[in-house]
């Protein structure tokens, strides 16, 4: 019988997840707008598209891969956002975390990236197939902070549970990795705005550039399952950063409340930078947020 | 799929559904335009401001994107020539139904003030459907708001079935374009 409320806990996160996406994604376009000046569309419009682009018709046809891809985006997207506790111990929201979840979530957050990477280089579209190279080089980049990070703080709370992670970071403001491990935060909190292609190394969509990147030759459904698996994506990724370093939540105001700090961290850095070219993002990566990670990464070796 | 995998030579079927599902899709379309940045001739100029700051029109729900696979609408910007015609009718084609066709301009009406030019397609709906035109040399940003506005009103009332008038017409479409496209070297259709 705990099955079936499992799966309805499941149903109720991802749907509850896509919404809260979306709403994050339109509130992202009215910020850009009032920041340009402009009054914008509806917080709303990201729904509007949805709806617009499920009952588009589609009649176009790359191979196996094109109609797989979408459905590996959307996949990844749900699998890092049902595996990663949105309230620790609860047992409704704390998803199907388990002893060693870290692991598999940062299997899933690649999974993603992979089968988009696939699909694109099928469409047979130049810019699409163009894309897929800057997004894999790119994701070299931001990975070894990113891990690096993650590992940190394996290492130090001697877990790879983000459960246990969250436990180890209870009891007040200054328990959080982000006051404990600063310097790892930082790093990872960079790497995450490479994981959002937020604007200083938005290379792999790249508008105005590259067409729109991979989905160039995706249309209508297609598009809709990527839409959806990008705003699935995004809060998974945001509820993981809250877990690993602003020490998880209690409650469903406190976990909307980080999430939302989290999310004008990544838009507020993305409206006021140009975009860096890959190699630029890769040596960005590769040096800055890597050596000021390192920082903490002795400490605790040293403790 | 025939030899060549990246087109598909069937011709699409067409979309019906329950009289409220279609209203309500219908209101979905209208409020979200996404148009394909392509400028055909000089009024693509009147379409940055259209988008920037000055006029905004995604506070309409009206963005541009980069392929025409993602776009709704097409905005016939200015005259076309006889080479633009075209490109026109493949990016068309590759649009994704349910799709618009926005002419700018006294040009695509009646061929405007080149009208007399040996290379200057007089009369655009001969070759492709178009939903609504926008009068004007050059029309100003706002004009081309209005006809949003226009065709906004038309698809919510499910009337903006150009495109479906080309399906219906596809062979005595497909006869005038090839009277004035010389070297007709591309696929039959591009769905």
């Amino acid at each position: 019988m705990w099955i079936w409320y499992k799966v309805l806990y499941a149903l109720i996160v991802v749907i509850g997840g896509l919404a809260y996406g979306l709403l994050l994604g339109g509130i992202s376009r009215k910020i850009t707008a009032r920041l340009q000046g402009r009054r914008g569309p509806s917080v709303f419009q990201n729904y509007i598209d949805l709806i617009k682009l499920i009952r588009k018709r589609t009649a176009i046809s790359h191979g196996v891969m094109f109609f797989l891809a979408p459905m590996f985006r959307l996949l990844g997207g749900i699998g890092v956002l049902l595996l990663v506790p949105i309230i620790a111990n609860n047992t409704a929201l704390s998803n199907f975390s388990f002893g060693g979840d870290l692991i598999v979530v940062l299997y899933f957050m690649v999974f993603g990236c992979l089968g988009m990477a696939l699909g694109a280089a099928d469409s047979g579209h130049p810019h699409s197939a163009l894309a897929p190279t800057r997004g894999l080089a790119q994701m070299a980049g931001y990975e070894l902070p990113f891990l690096l990070s993650v590992i940190g703080l394996a290492i130090a709370h001697n877990t790879v549970s983000l459960s246990n992670l969250v436990a180890a970071q209870q009891g007040g403001i200054l328990h959080w990795n982000l006051f404990q491990y600063p310097f790892l935060s930082i790093a990872g909190l960079i790497a995450m705005l490479g994981m959002y292609m937020a604007y200083p190394f938005s290379v792999v969509m790249a508008p105005q550039e590259i067409a729109v990147g991979p989905p160039t030759e995706y249309s209508s459904t297609f598009l809709s399952f990527m839409f959806t698996g990008r705003s699935i994506f995004g809060v998974g990724k945001y509820v993981l950063f809250m877990d690993l370093f602003l020490g998880g939540a209690t409650n469903l105001v406190e976990a909307f409340v980080k999430t939302f700090v989290l999310f004008l961290f990544v838009v507020f850095i993305s409206n006021v930078f140009p975009r860096y070219r890959t190699e630029q993002a890769v040596r960005f990566f590769w040096t800055y947020p890597l050596v000021i990670g390192l920082i903490d990464f002795i400490r605790i070796f040293i403790k | 799929m025939k030899d060549n995998k990246y087109f598909l030579d069937d011709k699409p079927d067409k979309i019906s559904y329950s009289e409220v599902w279609q209203k309500f899709f219908n209101w979905a379309r209208a409020k979200s335009l996404w148009v394909v940045a392509y400028g055909t001739g000089c009024g693509s100029i009147e379409i940055p401001p259209m988008v920037t700051s000055r006029f905004d029109a995604e506070r309409f729900g009206v963005s541009t994107v980069g392929t025409p696979r993602q776009a709704d609408v097409l905005i016939i910007s200015g005259y076309l020539a006889v080479k633009t015609l075209k490109r026109v009718i493949r990016v068309y084609e590759q649009m994704q139904s349910p799709k618009y066709v926005v002419g700018l301009g006294a040009c695509t009406v009646n061929g405007g003030m080149y009208y007399d030019s040996y290379n200057t397609v007089n009369l655009v709906e001969l070759y492709i459907p178009i939903d609504v035109y926008v009068a004007g040399c050059m029309p100003r940003p706002e004009a081309i708001l209005a006809g949003f506005a226009q065709l906004m009103k038309k698809i919510k009332e499910g009337r903006a079935d150009g495109w479906k008038h080309y399906l219906d017409n596809f062979e005595q479409y497909r006869k005038n374009q090839e009277k004035i496209i010389k070297n007709w070297k591309i696929p039959n259709y591009n769905w």
